[in-house]
């Protein structure tokens, strides 16, 4: 069995497929980090579901 | 997909940095600074991820239109000197490509934006890629002398954005940071313009000094620099300005309105003889006064907590 020996190419293709590999990875820290962030500074996650909530509703004495 | 046998042959293919180089990163550094600036003058803080995250949106998104115009401008960039190494017009990255790398990122950028900070920024981000791409690179650079004059909005937009990042709207702040670099870009791209002429000619481009000949740009410069200043010293009177904004404001505004009385004294003759010395001058001055502008913005808003920032 032989392999075709390895081409500049390789490497260029390898430099790219690296680069996307860090781009994804970096994209599903941030997306993490935001999740993290987004519900320890208890951003609203209730939303309308159809049905009555009260806790989404303004008390009167607040109107 | 190419043929990977016959692939090896060639030798124009794509590097990683290729890809980056159709987001244009020295624009993005623009972007990014006077975005990072409207969200930092502003007057709501804002976590330091989501403001990350939001600067990276809103590189991402000028970086996207990058791509956008390197896709429809290719065979302006060809015969330009200052642009015929971009990837695509070097043949290592095809037009579809370019447009395929646009579209997606600008859909990324503007949806994380909203995600991360709120709608009003991201719809005003879609707003600028599509102000940039389809209203200056496809109908306006080609058509008018004015191009740059109207294009110049896409630049302007960046520190809106940041201020609608904390805010959640638009407001006579952002708005005179808006018309800062609004006003700014016309004189500091035909200062430009009057000492690399050739380029734009030999690519079509009808820029003023092709048009309007090159004592017409020299009096447009003047007369946009003196529309600037009342704009740039605006925003010394509004929630954001300070005696420190002020006073960098007065002695950079004065010092371009000289800058310009120059340029427009000069006839080509005197140009052409110190080989541009003043016009290059200009320019070059014209990058820190936008830059310091924004710095004793910065600064000011920096120092507010200590009872030394604004009014």
């Amino acid at each position: 069995m032989s392999f075709r020996e390895a081409h500049e190419l390789h490497k260029r293709r390898f430099g790219r497929n690296l680069g996307l590999l860090l781009v994804l990875s970096a994209f599903v820290a941030l997306v993490f980090g935001l999740t993290i962030v987004k519900v320890t500074e208890g951003s609203k996650m209730e939303a309308f579901d159809h049905t009555v909530r009260p806790s989404l509703t303004v008390p009167e004495a607040q109107k | 997909m190419t043929d990977t046998t016959s692939a090896f042959d060639q030798t124009t293919e794509a590097s990683f940095g290729d890809y980056i180089a159709l987001l244009k990163p020295r624009v993005m550094s623009l972007v990014v600074f006077t975005a990072l600036a409207g969200l930092v003058v502003a007057p709501v803080a804002v976590h330091p991820f989501i403001a990350f995250m939001s600067i990276l949106c809103i590189a991402i998104g000028g970086g996207a239109s990058g791509a956008l115009n390197m896709w429809w401008d290719s065979d302006i960039d060809a015969v330009m000197k200052r642009t015929k190494g971009r990837p695509v017009p070097a043949g290592r990255v095809t037009r579809q490509e370019a447009l395929a790398l646009g579209l997606t990122l600008s859909g990324f950028a503007v949806v994380m934006l909203g995600l991360a900070a709120n709608w009003v920024a991201a719809g005003l981000l879609a707003f600028t890629i599509f102000f940039y791409a389809v209203v200056y690179t496809i109908w306006l650079k080609r058509s008018t002398p004015q191009n740059i004059v109207i294009g110049g909005a896409a630049g302007a937009f960046p520190p809106m954005i940041g201020w609608a990042v904390a805010t959640g709207g638009v407001s006579l702040e952002s708005v005179l940071m808006f018309a800062l670099i609004f006003m700014w870009t016309p004189p500091h791209f035909w200062a430009l313009a009057l000492f690399m002429n050739d380029d734009y000619s030999n690519a079509g481009v009808p820029m003023l000094t092709v048009t309007h000949g090159r004592k017409a740009t020299r009096v447009h410069i003047l007369v946009y620099t003196l529309l600037l200043a009342p704009m740039a010293l605006a925003i010394a009177a509004t929630s954001i300005g300070g005696p420190i904004y002020l006073v960098t404001s007065l002695v950079l505004n004065l010092l371009f309105i000289r800058g310009a009385l120059r340029i427009w004294r000069r006839d080509e003759d005197q140009a052409g003889a110190d080989k541009y010395a003043t016009e290059k001058k200009f320019f070059r001055f014209s990058l820190a006064y936008l830059f310091l502008h924004f710095v004793a913005l910065m600064v000011q808003a920096g120092l507010a907590p200590y009872g030394l920032g604004g009014w």
